[in-house]
C-alpha cells in the first residue's frame, strides 16, 4: 500500500496549476511554432503510448466488460446493467465497501497525525540527534507492504505477540487481536499508518520549513507557548500541505490491498475484506470478470468524487 | 531544510567564561523536552522493526514461549539457514532486481522526456496530455485488475517479467516531478541554445538532462522502492514459480493457515536487505530532497 500510495505523490501537488492553467507562457509568441516541429510529440510519445496502453485500454475495457457475464474466456454477452443492479443488492459488496470506508476514516486521521508528530519533532530547532532521528523515521517507508503485514501480525500474534505478552504480564487477559474482527481492523490501522507516516513526513517537513520564523519569534514575544504557536501558526501555515496529504492518503488506503493480505487476509473469516480484494476474488477467484469489473468502476467514481471534493475543498480554502 | 544540528559551541564547553555556560545550560536545559519528544517516536517508529529483526535470529522453540526476551538468549541463524533452503532466493532476488531496475530506469527516461514537452512546449494537446496523466493520480489503474490483465495477456507478456515492467513504467508522480523542476529551468538558456542553432532533441539530451539529474536521483530511488516491494501487478501477471519476485514469494510462506513463523520472519529480513543497504549509501537524495519541488507553487 505504501507504494502504490506514494505513487501519486507530486501530481496532486501539481494539480493546482495544471487545472488553473496558471503555466508558463512562451515569451516570443510571434516566433513560428513550426521551430520545434514534431520535438514534443516525439518527447512525450513513450509516456502517450504507456497511457494509451496500460491505463486507457484497460478502463474503456473494465467499462465494456461491466456490461457483460464475461468470463475471462469465450464469448461476451451484453447484459446491460444487470452486473450494477446485482451489486446494489449485493450485501458482501457492500460489507466490504462499508469496512474499506471504515478502515479509510480510522487510518487516515491516525497516519495524518503521526506523519505531522514525526514532522514537527523534526523540524524543533532544539532537539538533539535530528539526522539519527530522520534515518529511523523513514526505515518504514522501506519495508514492503507484505513485510509490513508480517511484522504487525507478529507483534499482534494472540498467543506468542508481544503485546499481548506485555498486557497478560501486566495482569490483563490476552486480547484476540486476530479473532476479533474489529481489533483485527485495528492492528491493520495501526500498521497502515507507521508505514505511511515516512513520505507524507517529508511533505510535511518542506511545508513547516516554509512558514515564515518570524511568525513564531513574534508570537513568543507575545509570550505564545510552544501549544498556542503550533495550533494558529504552524497548521494554519501548512494547510495547503493538509490538504494534500489527507487527499494522498484517502485515495491510497481505498485501495488497500497487499498489508492486508498479509496481515489476516481480510479475516477473521471474511470480515475485515476491503473492496481491492473483493474486486480481486471475484475477478481472479471466482473469474467473474464482468461483475468485478462493475465493481471496480463504482470504486472508480468513488475515489473520483472523493478526489474533486477535495480539490474543491482546497480551492476554497485558498480564494 | 535543516538537517544536521550537532552543537557548535561543544569545543568552548570547559574554557566558557560565566555567562555563556549559563546560557548554555539554559539552551540544555529547553532542549530536553524536545530531544525526549523526538527519541520517544524514533523508538515508537523502530520498535516493531527491531522487535521482528530480533525475534529473526531466534531459535524456534524461544519465539513461542513466554516470557519473552527482548534480546535472543540463545542467537542463532538457523532460520535463516532454512529460510534460504526453502525459497530460491538467488532467482527471486534475480527477477525482483530485474523487474526493479529494468522499470527504473525507463521511468525515470519517460518521465524526464515527458515532463520536459510538458514543461516548456505549449500546444492545447500538451494540456489534454497533462490533464490526462493527471487523472491517472485520481484513477488508480491497479483498481482495474482484469481489464489490465488482459491487456497483458493479448500483448503476448502473460507469465513474463516483461509484462510486470511494462504497465508499472508510468508514474504520474515521476512526470510531475519533471514537469515542476523544470519549469523552473529559466528560459533564457533555452533560447540561447536555440540561438547557437542547437537543435531540440540535442537542447534536451546535451543541457536539460545533466540539468535534471538529483532529480532523476531521487525519482530513481523512489522507483526502484516501489517496484522492489510491488505486490499485485506480479500477483495478477506471474503465474509460473520460476518467475516470482520476492513479494509473491514471500506470499507463498503466508498462504497456509500455519506459518512457519521461524522461515517467515527470516525470509522477510533477508528480502528487505537490499533496499536497506540502497537506502543507507542514497538516504540524503530522498529524505533531504525534492520531493518537495512539486509543493512550491
Amino acid at each position: 500500500m505504501t507504494s502504490t500510495m506514494h505513487s501519486v505523490a507530486s501530481p496532486a501537488a501539481a494539480d493546482s496549476s495544471v487545472l488553473s492553467g496558471t503555466g508558463y507562457k512562451p515569451p516570443h509568441r510571434r516566433r513560428p511554432r513550426r521551430r520545434y516541429g514534431l520535438t514534443p510529440l516525439l518527447l512525450s510519445a513513450g509516456v502517450i503510448v504507456l497511457f494509451a496502453l496500460f491505463f486507457l485500454w484497460p478502463g474503456i475495457l473494465g467499462l465494456a466488460y461491466s456490461f457483460t457475464s464475461y468470463r475471462g474466456f469465450g464469448p461476451m454477452t451484453f447484459i446491460g446493467l444487470d452486473n450494477y443492479t446485482r451489486l446494489a443488492s449485493d450485501p458482501t459488496f457492500y460489507a466490504a465497501l462499508g469496512r474499506t470506508f471504515i478502515y479509510t476514516a480510522f487510518s487516515v486521521p491516525l497516519g495524518y497525525a503521526l506523519s505531522l508528530a514525526l514532522a514537527v519533532a523534526l523540524t524543533n530547532l532544539r532537539a538533539r540527534g535530528k539526522t539519527a532521528a530522520r534515518i529511523i523515521f523513514f526505515l518504514p517507508w522501506l519495508v514492503s507492504p507484505i513485510v509490513t503485514g508480517v511484522i504487525w501480525r507478529w507483534m499482534f500474534g494472540e498467543n506468542f505477540g508481544f503485546v499481548n505478552f506485555v498486557i497478560t504480564s501486566l495482569g490483563g487477559g490476552a486480547v484476540p487481536w486476530s479473532s476479533d474482527a474489529n481489533l483485527s481492523l485495528m492492528v491493520v490501522i495501526l500498521a497502515s499508518s507507521w508505514a505511511g507516516a515516512a513520505f507524507n513526513m517529508l511533505l510535511f517537513i518542506a511545508a513547516i520549513n516554509n512558514v515564515p520564523t518570524s511568525y513564531y519569534e513574534a508570537a513568543q514575544l507575545d509570550g505564545a507557548n510552544a501549544w498556542q504557536r503550533f495550533v494558529s501558526i504552524t497548521l494554519p501555515g501548512i494547510a495547503p500541505t493538509s490538504v494534500l496529504v489527507v487527499l494522498l492518503m484517502t485515495l491510497g488506503q481505498m485501495k488497500e490491498f497487499a498489508m492486508i493480505q498479509a496481515l489476516n487476509n481480510g479475516g477473521p473469516g471474511t470480515a475485515n475484506q476491503l473492496i481491492v480484494q473483493y474486486i480481486y476474488k471475484t475477478g481472479f477467484g471466482q473469474s467473474d470478470v464482468g461483475y468485478a469489473s462493475a465493481a471496480s468502476m463504482v470504486l472508480l467514481v468513488i475515489l473520483m468524487i472523493i478526489a474533486l471534493l477535495q480539490i474543491a475543498i482546497s480551492r476554497k480554502a485558498n480564494s | 531544510m535543516a538537517t544536521s544540528t550537532s552543537s557548535p559551541t561543544a569545543s568552548l564547553s570547559g574554557l566558557a567564561p560565566r555567562p555563556l555556560k549559563r546560557r548554555k545550560s539554559g539552551e540544555f536545559r529547553r532542549s530536553i523536552l524536545p530531544t525526549t519528544m523526538l527519541w520517544v517516536l524514533a523508538i515508537l517508529v523502530a520498535f516493531p522493526l527491531l522487535w521482528f529483526l530480533l525475534s529473526s535470529f531466534k531459535g524456534g522453540g524461544e519465539l513461542f514461549t513466554y516470557p519473552l526476551s527482548f534480546l535472543p538468549r540463545e542467537w542463532t541463524a538457523g532460520g535463516y539457514v532454512r529460510a534460504w533452503e526453502r525459497l530460491d532466493f538467488v532467482r527471486f532476488f534475480g527477477n525482483t532486481m530485474l523487474v526493479a531496475s529494468v522499470t527504473t530506469v525507463l521511468t525515470v527516461f519517460f518521465c524526464a522526456t515527458a515532463g520536459y514537452a510538458l514543461a516548456k512546449y505549449r500546444a492545447p494537446w500538451l494540456s489534454v496530455l497533462a490533464l490526462c496523466i493527471l487523472s491517472m493520480t485520481m484513477l488508480p489503474g491497479e483498481v482495474i485488475l482484469n481489464p489490465t490483465f488482459t491487456v497483458v495477456r493479448d500483448l503476448g507478456f502473460y507469465n513474463s517479467l516483461l509484462g510486470v515492467i511494462l504497465p508499472s513504467i508510468l508514474t504520474p508522480t515521476g512526470v510531475f516531478m519533471f514537469r515542476q523542476f523544470f519549469i523552473t529551468v529559466p528560459q533564457e538558456l533555452l533560447d540561447a541554445a536555440r540561438i547557437d542553432g542547437a537543435r531540440e532533441l540535442t537542447i534536451f539530451f546535451r543541457i536539460m538532462l545533466p540539468l535534471a539529474r538529483p532529480i532523476m536521483l531521487t525519482l530513481g530511488i523512489i522507483s526502484f522502492q516501489w517496484r522492489w516491494n510491488d505486490y499485485i501487478f506480479p500477483l495478477i501477471i506471474l503465474s509460473d514459480p520460476k518467475n516470482f519476485t520476492l513479494q509473491i514469494a514471500l506470499r507463498t510462506l503466508i498462504g497456509s493457515q500455519n506459518i512457519d513463523w521461524v522461515i517467515l520472519l527470516a525470509a522477510s529480513v533477508i528480502s528487505m536487505i537490499p533496499l536497506v543497504l540502497l537506502y543507507l549509501v542514497f538516504q540524503k537524495y530522498i529524505t533531504s530532497s525534492d520531493i518537495n519541488t512539486g509543493l512550491r507553487d
